[in-house]
């Protein structure tokens, strides 16, 4: 592609080339910085992370096997639970104590592993109310049009300008519970965008995505890093995670046991105990 | 002290007040004032003088009931009035249960006065005059609105339970009442549990928070009441009759109805109104074919107590109370070490892993909804032959099973099973402290707090998010 | 059998106080269910709120009757409030239960013996709406005619040839102020809905956790329509106090919630005129059926031995509640509900 790939691509590459490959490595320019961060259920901790920092501008994947503790890990980030203990910072500040619609408003917006269209609403529908702090949604101005219509109009532009790149313009007045899965996952991306995030988390992006359409979601993934977003995944397949991550971190048992870039991750050792032991275990199931 | 016990008289009059409250539906426009006496089995009671006096006390007519027990005064304009019972015109060893042959009626349109007989009274000194402001048990009679046409009387049978042990015990020590009253708690805890530990397990297995279940307790008691009253079976046989009818009707209602929802994929919160629905469907349904009244069986009525010193406690009660406490337990045991039993845990923890290990969920589903079907109708009956079949019996009790459910968690059985208890005795306890026709309030103000304090009751596990 | 009289009286309640009361209710009811999925099951306590507020002002504590309306609104907001903000953060179902106890414990509070002489205990309170009625810009004397409407001593009567609606002095100030509230509503309703907020709260209908993670302070939009319907359904109480002269805790029983329901699924949820037209439509059939076969029985068409006068309630509400079953299964989008927007089920 152009020469703007290259640079976004370059300036991550180039951040995180004399990071060393340990857990709680630290980086040149974190824009999310966690530490100590536990989160027990009953008596089974599911995360126990000592210290994570990620990269800005870069795309970090956090993988691992099943029960790793990689998604309890998201939702705590983005408040979508309460971890027992810890604390992290999100772009210089505390964002452990913040709920959910405040850690989306400060920028670090999030997607869900089963997508979460809101079916009975319309594609555009679902693309407006993405859109942050707009004026029609206080309910002292809601009944006044002429308050809000003028930032409506804008937000519906740019909401049709995203939908035209995630190639959904066509589909704008379909219900969302209409579309294929895969296209739902590309809205509940555009709607992620329409609060123009800082740093974007997709929790397995790929899951339940025809092979046709992956490719175009990967693009659209390395274009968010273009931008100059951050980008977090979580994902299983390994080809993915090769093909567009910068910086790969590995979680197992609710631990971070390592970091570092797809090509060290995929010859370190405890990485591929950590997956064959749990296939191990669910052979025997 | 002085208080608590001024409140407790007061309560227990006002509750024996809300014993009989008409339920006639004919709208009139003329003014007036009319009743039905009936004695305690609800068999009309004749010759009875009632004399209707102005608020002046000027005599404005004094009639005698006829052989149904119906009387009426006509009048001519709105008001105040007196309504007096001559209590010497009663049948031998009736009395007015409240000792309160006199009320104070205001008459906006045709009203109904009524005097609860019974054979002894309760909780108030026979010749007592009528205390000043307190409110006669009248109702106005209107027709054409939903809100009245289930409500006119109250407080199911608990309440009458509680009054009539609370009324032989009146005047002993406050620890013999205490455990009077524990011991009531635990029984009325049981026929709790029995209910509860059925809707938990449909909670359980589909989700479902089935506003009809409290209504198939009711089912439970109307069936026993059509074997023992018009078939004239015993009232056991009757009781199994019932329990076997319950189980088919939740059978039925699966097979018929909730399956065929879950297979079209209709949402939960559907699903709820729809049980809403068919609440409202079997309560008309047994209002229409049982009427408003509160029926009795024909055997263990007045079945006179054992009586222990320390506790006083009729036969039916201990009977009841032990085979329902079997019932339970085996329940219990069922699920931990049967095989359908663990699949019923195991569809209730995770149904869609359950179905990937090869069992049928849909069979789980309907069995537990056959066994919830049986143990509530067991309910309704064992609380019937206590206090009679009412058609709303089940819909006051259904508060109190949700209580219990998510007191003990949502979902588990024993956890159900011990919030039932918990409640049953703290409904029952409460009238220590409280007047007994707040005690259901107490009891939902304690659900209140438990939903706000830990919403996975007291022993559920926090659920996991995301 | 005269059916004129049959379907006059449908007619005349299908538009008529009570149907006024039952479409508020069911109207505030919307914005919480149908557009927001709040299971609110105690909207016969925010009525309760309503009603009670106003008598107990009025009556108890001797205020104008402005001050019992302002009383009234303020005790359903604080209920909303109280109920809320510890449910709203709990699963939906969670809410539901609250509610219905609340409402209960409202019910058996008002209905104790314990507080009688303030509240009436189980007779309730009368004496609050002389202020109300006392405003009907007309006199009792008033006789006129246009038309096919007209006004007969104070009375107003609609005359359609074939049938004739008739309304008395009071019920027709009723109707006239009931349906001002209802068209003022639904107007500010049908702007609120459809505006980014509404647009909110439709999204939490869908899916809070979607609308939370785009940064939407779900709890605030809950409130919010937890509160505006409770205190749309405290004015339904004001309604049904007023067009009645009186409270009776009884009337408030978790059946007035559920056929708000049944009034709000009949017409349609998320729909702005679904609970007028299911009111309408729920009062309609029910005096049709009601009426029907009271005349049926008085003409001996059908034996009192089937079934007799008492028994015509308990099997008109059967109908209704058979009724709300079989719609809910087959058209669970109500009379002018859009069936595509159902197929999808988000729950």
């Amino acid at each position: 592609m152009s020469d703007d790939v290259k640079a976004g691509v370059a300036a991550a590459k180039a951040a995180l080339a004399g990071v060393p490959a340990e857990p709680g490595a630290p980086k040149q320019d974190a824009i999310l910085t966690a530490t100590g961060v536990r989160r027990a259920f009953g008596g089974l901790v599911a995360v126990d992370v000592a210290h994570i920092e990620v990269q800005r501008g870069a795309i970090t994947a956090l993988i691992g096997p099943n029960g790793a503790g990689k998604t309890t890990f998201f939702n705590l980030l983005t408040g979508f639970d309460r971890p027992s203990r810890g604390s992290w910072e999100f772009d210089g500040r505390r964002a452990d104590r913040m709920r959910s619609y405040q850690v989306a408003r400060s920028g670090m917006v999030r997607t869900f592993q089963l997508t979460k269209a809101l079916s009975r609403m319309t594609v555009l529908e679902n693309m407006l109310i993405g859109a942050d702090r707009q004026r029609g949604e206080r309910l002292w101005a809601a009944p006044f049009r002429w308050l809000w219509l003028k930032e409506e109009a804008q937000n519906a532009a740019r909401a049709l300008d995203l939908l035209e790149r995630f190639k959904l313009a066509d589909k704008r007045d379909h219900y969302a519970g209409e579309l294929s899965g895969g296209q739902r996952k590309l809205l509940e991306m555009a709607r992620a965008l329409m609060l123009k995030p800082k740093m974007i988390m997709l929790d397995e992006p790929m899951a339940g995505v025809n092979p046709a359409l992956k490719q175009s979601l990967l693009e659209h993934i390395k274009d968010l890093r273009e931008e100059g977003m951050t980008v977090l995944f979580v994902e299983h397949d390994m080809d993915m995670v090769h093909e567009i991550a910068d910086w790969v971190a590995v979680m197992a048992a609710g631990q971070l046991i390592t970091e570092g870039t797809p090509d060290q991750i995929s010859a370190d050792q405890r990485v591929i105990d950590a997956y064959l032991g749990a296939h191990h275990d669910a052979a025997q199931h | 002290m002085r208080r608590a016990l001024l409140l407790l008289s007061a309560a227990l009059a006002g509750l024996s007040l809300c014993l009989g409250v008409s339920s006639s539906a004919a709208a009139q426009d003329a003014y007036g004032i009319h009743g039905t006496l009936d004695d305690q089995q609800d068999q009309p009671v004749e010759g009875v003088s009632i004399t209707v006096s102005d608020a002046s006390g000027a005599e404005i007519a004094t009639v005698t009931t006829a052989a149904d027990g119906t009387w009426a005064v006509p009048l001519d304009a709105e008001g105040d009035y007196v309504v007096t019972l001559d209590e010497s015109t009663l049948p031998e060893g009736l009395v007015v249960r409240n000792c309160k042959p006199q009320l104070e009626v205001n008459v906006t349109g045709d009203r109904t006065a009524l005097f609860p007989l019974d054979t002894q009274v309760d909780g108030c000194t026979p010749g007592e005059s009528p205390g000043g402001g307190e409110t006669p048990s009248s109702s106005e009679d209107e027709s054409g609105e939903p809100g009245e046409e289930s409500s006119e009387s109250e407080d199911a049978a608990a309440d009458d339970a509680a009054a009539d042990e609370v009324g032989e015990i009146e005047g002993e020590g406050g620890a013999t009442r205490a455990i009077s009253l524990l011991v009531s708690g635990l029984h009325f805890g049981l026929m709790i549990a029995l209910a509860a530990v059925g809707l938990s397990m449909v909670f359980g297995t589909t989700g479902l928070t089935n506003f009809a279940h409290g209504d198939l307790v009711t089912f439970g008691g109307v069936m026993a009441l059509l074997f023992n009253v018009t078939f004239g079976l015993p009232v056991w046989i009757a009781a199994i009759a019932a329990v076997v009818l319950g189980a088919a009707f939740g059978w039925a209602q699966d097979w018929g109805l909730w399956s065929p929802l879950r297979r079209r994929g209709t949402g939960l919160v559907s699903m709820m109104i729809i049980s809403i629905g068919v609440a409202l469907l079997i309560r008309f349904a047994t209002l229409f074919f049982v009427g408003g009244e509160r029926q009795r069986y024909t055997e263990y009525v007045g079945q006179p107590p054992w009586d222990f010193g320390w506790l006083v406690i009729s036969p039916k009660e201990v009977v009841t109370g032990l085979i329902a406490l079997a019932v339970c337990v085996a329940v219990g045991l069922a699920l931990v070490f049967t095989r359908l039993g663990k699949a019923t845990r195991a569809v209730a923890d995770n149904p869609s892993l359950a179905a990937s290990t090869g069992i049928d969920v849909n069979k789980v589903v309907r069995l537990v909804w056959t066994i919830g079907g049986a143990l509530a109708a067991m309910s309704g009956v064992f609380l019937s032959i206590s206090d009679g079949v009412k058609f709303d019996m089940g819909q006051h009790l259904l508060l109190l099973v949700f209580a219990a459910v998510v007191l003990g968690g949502l979902g588990t059985a024993f956890g159900a099973f011990v919030g039932a208890m918990l409640i049953g005795v703290f409904v029952q306890m409460s009238t220590l402290v409280v007047a007994p026709e707040l005690k259901y309030v107490g009891a939902l103000a304690v659900l209140i707090i438990i939903m706000l304090t830990r919403p996975q009751g007291i022993l559920g596990r926090r659920e996991r998010i995301g | 059998m005269d059916w004129q009289f049959v379907f006059s009286q449908a007619l005349t309640q299908a538009i008529g106080p009570t149907m006024l009361v039952y479409a508020l209710g069911a109207i505030g009811l919307n914005l919480q269910f149908g557009y927001t999925g709040l299971l609110n099951f105690g909207q016969a306590a925010f009525a309760a709120m309503g009603a009670y507020g106003l008598a107990l002002s009025v009556v108890a504590m001797g205020l104008p009757f402005w001050w019992g309306i302002v009383i009234g609104l303020l005790a359903a907001c604080v209920m909303a409030l109280l109920l809320g903000i510890p449910t709203l953060r709990l699963r939906a179902d969670y809410l539901a239960i609250v509610t219905i106890a609340a409402a209960e414990i409202v019910r058996r509070i008002a209905r104790a013996t314990v507080w009688s002489d303030t509240t009436g205990g189980s007779d309730g309170m009368r004496g609050f709406s002389e202020p109300f009625f006392e405003m009907i810009p007309w006199d009792r004397d008033t006789t006129w005619s246009f038309l096919f409407v007209s006004m007969d001593n104070g009375r107003l009567a609609v005359d359609f040839g074939i049938f004739e609606l008739q309304y008395s002095y009071r019920d027709t100030w009723v109707m006239i102020v009931g349906w001002t509230l209802v068209a003022v509503i639904l107007v500010v309703m049908a702007f609120l809905i459809h505006s980014p907020w509404g647009r909110v709260l439709k999204g939490i209908r869908e899916d809070e956790e979607a609308v939370r993670s785009l940064g939407k302070n779900v709890f605030a939009y809950k409130m919010q329509a937890l509160v505006l319907g409770g205190i749309i359904g405290a004015i339904a109480g004001f309604v049904f106090a007023l067009s009645r002269a009186n409270v009776q805790p009884d009337a408030f029983t978790t059946d007035f919630t559920f056929y708000f329901y049944v009034v709000l699924i009949l017409g349609g949820a998320a729909r702005i005129f679904g609970p007028v037209l299911g009111a309408a439509l729920f009062w309609f059939l029910y005096n049709i059926l009601a009426q029907g076969l009271i005349q049926a029985i008085s003409a001996d068409v059908i034996p009192p031995s089937v079934i007799d006068s008492t028994q015509v309630g308990p099997l008109v509400f059967f109908l209704l509640g058979l009724g709300m079953v079989l719609l809910l299964i087959f058209r669970p989008q109500g009379l002018i509900g859009n069936r595509k927007e159902l197929m999808f089920d988000v729950r």
